[in-house]
């Protein structure tokens, strides 16, 4: 099912309405049929994968939770018997046992991952092939990260483990958050999904307002520009339009992946429940670092928490750090481990997004200047301890903010084109190719959105940032909330102006309505 | 407490001001979609409430091909088109059960080019004859049987979901007149051509693969009109009108399944491919696109050929010594021929 | 301790981490950081602090990875 859809607000509104109905203690079985009603869309595949994911992640999970029972147990009576050293010696053997359980876990999962996105379009037709029509499951990507994360939680005891088979499967597939994310841990709504939620005025309202916004967001301008984008890209078209296409491909990313996130976490915060945010203003960002720490922000933190961190403190790493102080120097030495993981880290984050060459360099690429700028680090310091004025002008800090901006643009544009070599080679085209009088010429009239289009598209690129602004204390719907007759004004005003400038529909070709008015 | 109440009652008012927005401007903007004339021709049926003998009913071959002003002038019968372009039979069957709602006719003729069609094949001419219905059951109906995949259901009941991409175009004419009701511009049902552009004889385009036979869903769909009419013990006679166009070709295959469906279901068949010299048709002076369809003249050719089969083998009675029946079709005639004469 | 101010004083200058509890929260140190520090923490006072002990409030402060050190230490 389709979050920009009749069929989804028809569906949520159903939802809603049985969900405050039922006592209190069976709220948790409609979400659970709410998410089988919605994995019902998607096909019987899809659901084959997704009680996969349950079913390998609940074993591991009460496998794990009996290991720590024992454990303890086995520690406790012990006390008295053994020596300090012999329990520790114990402790670690026994911790072997559970990593290798959880690691088995995990390796199910990836696999079952790993062919989907990646081997199912395998053939041996016409010699071997990766073929383009892969399997498509919905939201393999996120329910195996939530599984995943959920297990390695339960093995490090961060988090409880569910014994309620279905409660599990709540869990793991709760329905909004897994077109797109947040990728939730147990920590964020593993408990509220076992609690009862009474209908509360505010949350539904400011949920209801998110949802809107995030219609908006998407309609009015995100699949607004999406013409130009894909104009741009098959025409090949180089020079100014290449800086063009990272502008828009930015802002229709942004319009479409926030706005989607606005409408998952607002369905959610409909039903009384929390899901962690993903997004911080993003492009308020002052350096990749920063910018990958408020955009996507449960992915980044997933890789940061379950590859970077276990990656970068293996005994294998920390011995490669030593070996390079004894032979490299300190500085390297020290590096080493951080810049392995990291580079690591950023390859894997590329290829879960897809398994082209594309995101390879994508990935890389953003490690690379993650990196370059942490080197870069102590010359910024130097600079800041120097100008400390210039430095905190709002003029160097938009500058700061720019910059990573248009680093971040470009960077994304191996998304778009899906080809390594068109892409730099389109991006060199902007120093021979000199058509920036397309501009005012005419020549972005072309790009398949009208003038018309393009005033209603910035106009909803001012209207976001203004609300983006307004929104770093708390966010601005809860500032309208107190403000009923603005809030509902501008509530009404949000609902028509999507319905009116959104792109969803058939579209309208004026001549498609006369009959027999052309020959054929 | 207080500001509660203010919460629910600007919440309320919120939701009038989308819906009434919603519903208002979808009315205007549904509205200003249309300035050709094919959009509005089966409004006009709903003002009228005399019975007839002969309804008519298809696609565009019909609306301009049979004359109910000359029908009633040479034969007395009485009779009413109910065409729109590009009708699918799965629209024609809805709206004949929709006419027979209203009235019981002696019989209806169905033009099979429509046949055909197995999925409808361009959804914004669907619509216009779809949104040309008045709401019933049976409007809703052939809303679904007509819907493609791209579409839902809830656009036809907000047609800003359809339309809303036009705001840019609108202006102040279209908001004047969103609710102005449509003037009936046929002559019952009959749209009047007048121009002349003769068939391009250099022509020489082939027409399109053949279908091997017609689609199933038509025929399943024929096979529903053919048990309604039987139920209500009314006739149907199936006609294929006469083309001269590659667009509109109709297969000598097609023409013998129509001939073996009609002997298997006892229907009257007539098609009038290869009919010319009889009805007497001029393809450089009887059509008014190049052969596409038939103009006035060619038209009331037409409808003289075949109201005498009507009368002949059908028995149609002649009406024209009903003194209250001719009254109201004399005031008829004399405005299809001061349209036809260029005096309107 | 004044070791673990020393490795946190070669990451970055002009922190005052004797009082500043927010090392986390508000951003000075980032995963890189992270794995720095805890790189240098291991080898200095012969500990492994494993990956779940990166949590924001073993991190916020020095006082606070004083604690976690000597914890791990004495498991």
């Amino acid at each position: 099912m389709n979050f920009a859809s009749f069929e989804f607000l028809a569906f949520l509104a159903i939802l809603t309405l049985v969900y405050f109905v039922v006592p209190k203690k069976v709220q948790w079985i409609v979400l659970l049929l709410g998410s089988v009603v919605f994995y019902a869309f998607a096909g019987p595949v899809s659901f084959v994968f997704l009680l996969f994911a349950i079913v390998i992640s609940y074993v591991t999970v009460q496998i794990l939770g009996k290991r720590h029972a024992s454990l303890k147990k086995y520690l406790e009576d012990t006390k008295e018997t053994l020596t300090k050293d012999e329990r520790k010696a114990y402790r670690a053997k026994h911790k072997n046992g559970s990593l290798l359980v959880v690691c088995l876990g995990i390796l199910l999962l990836t696999v079952s991952l790993i062919y989907v996105k990646y081997l199912s379009g395998f053939s041996f037709k016409n010699g071997i092939s990766f073929g383009s029509t892969l399997l498509e499951v919905m939201g393999i990507s996120y329910y195996t990260f939530i599984s995943i994360g959920y297990m390695i939680d339960v093995y490090r005891e961060k988090a409880a483990v569910e014994r309620n088979f279905f409660r599990h499967a709540l869990f793991v597939s709760f329905f909004p958050q897994l077109a797109m994310g947040p990728i939730s841990r147990y920590a964020d709504t593993g408990e509220q999904l076992k609690v009862s939620h009474s209908f509360d005025a505010k949350e539904a309202w400011c949920g209801l307002l998110r949802i809107l916004w995030g219609f908006f967001k998407k309609l009015v301008v995100a699949d607004a520009i999406a013409p130009a984008i894909g104009y741009i890209v098959s025409e090949k078209l180089g020079g100014i339009y290449f800086i063009l296409l990272c502008l828009f491909y930015s802002v229709r990313i942004y319009g479409d992946f926030t706005g989607g996130i606005d409408i998952v976490i607002g369905s959610a915060q409909i039903l009384g429940i929390k899901l962690p945010e993903n997004f911080n203003r993003p492009f308020s960002s002052k350096s990749t670092a920063e910018y990958w720490n408020r955009w996507h922000m449960t992915m980044g933190n997933w890789f940061t928490n379950y590859i970077f961190y276990p990656l970068s403190l293996t005994k294998t790493m920390q011995k490669l750090s030593k070996w390079g102080r004894a032979k490299l120097g300190v500085g390297i030495g020290k590096r080493l481990p951080v810049y392995t993981a990291t580079i690591i880290t950023w390859l894997a984050t590329g290829l879960w997004h897809g398994f082209a060459w594309n995101f390879v360099v994508w990935g890389l690429l953003n490690g690379l200047v993650i990196l370059v700028s942490q080197e870069l680090n102590p010359l910024y310091e130097k600079f800041r301890a120097r100008f400390p004025k210039l430095w905190h002008s709002a003029p160097y800090q938009s500058f700061m903010a720019i910059r990573t901006f248009l680093l971040m643009s470009l960077i994304r544009v191996f998304d778009c084109y899906c080809d390594v070599p068109l892409t730099f080679n389109r991006f060199f085209s902007v120093f021979y190719t000199f058509n920036i009088a397309d501009i005012w010429n005419g020549g972005i009239m072309n790009l398949n959105v009208t003038g018309t289009q393009y005033i209603v598209i910035a106009v909803g690129i001012v209207v976001m940032t203004v609300v983006s602004r307004l929104s770093i204390k708390k966010p601005l719907r809860e500032t309208l909330w107190e403000k009923p007759m603005l809030g509902n004004a501008l509530m009404a005003l949000l609902c028509i102006a999507i319905l009116v400038f959104g792109s969803y529909g058939l579209g309208f070709d004026a001549s498609a309505f006369i009959y027999g008015g052309t020959f054929n | 407490m207080k500001k509660r109440i203010i919460r629910i009652i600007s919440f309320a008012l919120a939701l009038v001001a989308v819906i009434g927005v919603t519903l208002y401007f979808g009315a205007v903007l549904q509205d200003a979609r249309l300035d050709n004339r094919e959009g509005h021709l089966l409004c006009g049926y709903y003002d009228t409430t005399d019975s007839r003998d002969v309804i008519f009913i298809g696609d565009c071959e019909v609306y301009e091909g049979f004359v109910p002003a000359t029908l009633f002038e040479e034969y007395g019968i009485t009779s009413y088109v109910r065409g729109s372009s590009q009708q699918t039979v799965w629209q024609s069957y809805h709206i004949l059960e929709e006419t027979l709602e209203r009235e019981t006719p002696k019989a209806v003729v169905f033009n099979v080019l429509a046949l055909h069609y197995g999925e409808t094949p361009q959804e914004s001419i669907s619509r216009m004859s779809l949104e040309d219905m008045e709401w019933s059951k049976h409007k809703l109906d052939a809303i679904l049987a007509s819907m493609t995949e791209e579409e839902s259901l809830i656009s036809y009941f907000l047609p800003i979901l359809r339309y809303h991409s036009r705001w840019s175009e609108l202006d102040g004419d279209d908001f004047k007149h969103a609710f102005d009701k449509h003037a009936d511009i046929t002559h019952q049902g009959y749209l009047m051509q007048t121009g002349i552009d003769p068939v391009d004889t250099t022509d020489n385009r082939q027409p399109d693969d053949m279908l091997e036979s017609l689609p199933y869903r038509a025929i399943e769909y024929l096979d529903k009109m053919t048990a309604l009419c039987k139920e209500k013990g009314i006739e149907l006679i199936l006609v294929k009108a006469p083309t001269n166009s590659i667009r509109y070709y109709w297969y000598p295959e097609w023409d013998a399944q129509m001939v073996s469906y009609a002997e298997q279901n006892s229907l009257a068949y007539y098609s009038m491919i290869g009919k010319d010299e009889e009805i007497g048709l001029d393809w450089s002076t009887d059509t008014y696109d190049k052969g596409l369809h038939l103009n006035v003249y060619g038209a009331e050719k037409v409808t003289s050929y075949f109201g005498k089969i009507l009368a002949e083998n059908h028995n149609m009675p002649d009406h024209r010594t009903d003194a209250e029946l001719s009254a109201i079709w004399d005031e008829r005639i004399d405005a299809y021929y001061k349209e036809r004469n260029g005096e309107k | 301790m004044e070791k673990l101010i020393e490795i946190l004083e070669n990451l970055h200058e002009g922190i005052d981490y004797e009082t500043c509890e927010t090392l986390i929260d508000d951003g000075i140190l980032d995963s890189l950081d992270i794995v720095t520090l805890i790189t240098d923490i291991n080898d200095a006072f012969d500990v492994a602090i494993p990956p779940e002990e990166i949590l924001p409030e073993n991190f916020n402060s020095a006082k606070a990875l004083f604690a976690l050190i000597e914890r791990l230490d004495n498991i």
